[in-house]
């Protein structure tokens, strides 16, 4: 397996305070990665250094060997990077379907073209029958799938997806599962994504980083990540060794 | 605001479709059936309808507030009328160059604002600058008569439509011309690549960029659009008008005019300030008329009432106008009953 991105020695300070310290690890082609940790450990950070939100204070982002540190976010899309909002940011006046047109338009010249390849991704999200809607109408459910459509329309190489499955349902959590699962499977998707919904880590990741305060704690397949005494301790806490 | 949905024309009902006919042959018709008041009166909407609609291209579909548009009014006047005056240059090759002048200007303006992250109501307050230090300029700036004033000459019956010399008619015709063909432009770039990624960068910056779109690519297109518009109005005004004054064309008070229509009428909409300017300025016209003819001298009456109105738009109508009038006479086709 060759890694598609590569993470080295990524540092940010937000005035003194370290919100990622020399962190560094590796996303293999078509796999799915999970990274996660309590809250303030560092996740949107990374993710924010990664997708070009600012630039890393140290270190380097590589994707597939080309260096993408210090690039603009759209920079980065057009890289082949997609990504979503943990706080989901939905083009609100928009229709359900011209949002994932602009996704679309990333890669594409051509609106007629794009809009297809808009309702190809919505009939794939399970959104079709919403397209028409505003976006500010969508439950948030239909909101979190919106934000998965509207990064995979901009056709990326990696997907970042930032908690879509928080504050979902548990049979809205094995939707999305499912849908994620598809694309990794069928599409050799590659993913990178933050979740705190360990049932959905466990099924879907083939590794497993853990951050906190700023800093790389564990990495590794998923078992042995939850077995390890000091992620337990910092993040999943006692009752997950029952 | 609104997006692209209810202000497709596929999105139009044959009702509305009708009614947009009905408007266009009336507005077509008018001149051979109007007086020359009347026609006047007209003219003054179209404009405001027409430099309304350059306006909304940065706030409506980019969500780039700028209160300084008199600027660019300013600049197209100026720079075609000193052509003409000096060089004896025609409007036609005088509005390209007054285009890029105001290009130009809204530019510098755009870079000093996206470059330094300046935003919203600080941007504003850039555009406000831009159009005040203009204002100020042009008082000294003798070669254009400075605070005395610029004039076009006027000979009395004079017909070169070519030149723009001719008849309140010839005038009338113009401006409807600028205001279908910003209307149609409008509708052509929203419904193009770049109208998405303005519509994107006006509804969530972060979003649209992480979705591919360059903002400041975006932001500097709407702003280069929207001023070599509105410098065309500022073309249009020095030959219609034939006198120019810096106190009275890079005024705040026309800064503000210029948006009020779009406001009424429906910020972001197509039809919003072409139906914004129809309801202001015949209104703010005809309370002129009232007061002359009542023998009253309160000067300032007009901004008190298009204080007032746009007061009651913002607390009963924020989104305008038209996107109420829409729903209400079912002009246009809702989201979700299908295209």
């Amino acid at each position: 397996m060759t890694a598609l991105l590569e993470v080295e020695r990524l540092s940010k300070r937000f005035r003194g305070l370290k919100a990622v310290s020399e962190v560094s690890f590796t996303v293999p082609e078509g796999r799915i990665l999970a990274l996660i940790g309590p809250n303030g450990a560092g996740k949107t950070t990374t993710f924010n250094l990664i997708a070009g939100v600012f630039p890393p204070d140290e270190g380097r982002v590589t994707l597939k060997g080309r260096n993408l540190t210090g690039l603009k976010p759209n920079q980065v899309c057009a890289a082949g990077i997609g990504r979503t909002f943990q706080i989901v940011k939905p083009f609100g006046q928009l229709t359900v379907e011209e949002n994932v047109v602009v996704g679309a338009l990333a890669r594409e010249r051509s609106v007629e073209t794009a809009r297809r390849q808009a309702r190809a991704v919505l009939e794939r999200l399970e959104l079709a029958d919403q397209a028409n809607r505003p976006a500010r109408s969508l439950t948030l459910p239909d909101r979190k799938r919106l934000e998965v459509a509207r990064a995979l329309a901009t056709r990326p190489t990696l997907l970042l997806l930032d908690e879509v499955l928080a504050g979902l349902r548990p049979t809205e959590v094995d939707r999305m599962v499912e849908v994620l699962r598809e694309l990794n499977r069928r599409e050799g998707l590659t993913i990178l994504m933050i979740e705190h919904v360990m049932r959905a880590v466990m099924a879907l990741s083939d590794r497993v980083v853990v951050l906190d305060h700023g800093e790389k704690i564990a990495d590794g397949a998923p078992a042995e990540v939850v077995a390890d005494p000091r992620v337990v301790e910092s993040y999943l806490g006692a009752e997950a060794l029952d | 605001m609104s997006g692209l949905s209810g202000m497709m024309p596929s999105g139009v009902t044959g009702r509305g479709l009708v009614l947009l006919v009905l408007a266009a042959l009336g507005l077509a018709v008018a001149p051979f059936v109007a007086d020359r008041y009347l026609v006047s009166v007209l003219t003054t909407v179209l404009w405001f309808a027409y430099v309304g609609q350059a306006w909304n291209v940065m706030m409506g579909f980019s969500g780039l507030l700028s209160l300084g548009h008199a600027l660019y009014v300013g600049l197209g006047a100026y720079v075609s009328a000193a052509v003409f005056v000096h060089f004896g240059i025609g409007p036609w090759a005088g509005m390209v160059l007054a285009m890029l002048v105001a290009v130009v200007a809204g530019c510098v303006i755009g870079f000093l604002g996206f470059r330094f992250g300046v935003k919203g109501v600080h941007f504003a307050l850039l555009t406000i600058a831009f159009a005040e230090v203009a204002r100020i300029g042009f008082d000294h700036i003798t070669w254009v008569g400075g605070s005395g004033g610029f004039f076009l000459p006027v000979e009395a019956g004079a017909s070169d439509p070519l030149n723009l010399r001719g008849s309140p008619v010839l005038f009338y015709y113009v401006a409807l011309a600028l205001v279908v063909g910003a209307l149609f432009l409008s509708r052509a770039l929203l419904h193009s690549r770049l109208g998405y990624q303005w519509l994107a960068v006006r509804e969530e910056p972060d979003a649209a960029e992480a979705s591919g779109v360059d903002l400041f690519r975006a932001r500097m297109t709407a702003v280069a659009v929207s001023s070599a518009l509105t410098a065309l109005g500022g073309v249009f005004q020095a030959f219609y008008f034939n006198n120019l004054f810096p106190e009275q064309v890079f005024s705040m008070g026309r800064s503000i005019e210029i948006i009020l229509p779009a406001i009424v009428g429906g910020i972001g909409t197509l039809v919003g300030p072409i139906l914004g300017a129809f309801i202001l300025t015949p209104l703010g016209e005809a309370l002129t008329f009232l007061i002359e003819a009542g023998g009253l001298d309160l000067p300032g009456l007009k901004q008190l009432f298009y204080g007032a109105a746009l007061v009651a738009i913002v607390v009963f109508r924020p989104e305008g106008v038209w996107p109420w009038l829409a729903r209400r006479l079912r002009l246009v086709r809702q989201p979700g009953e299908g295209a």
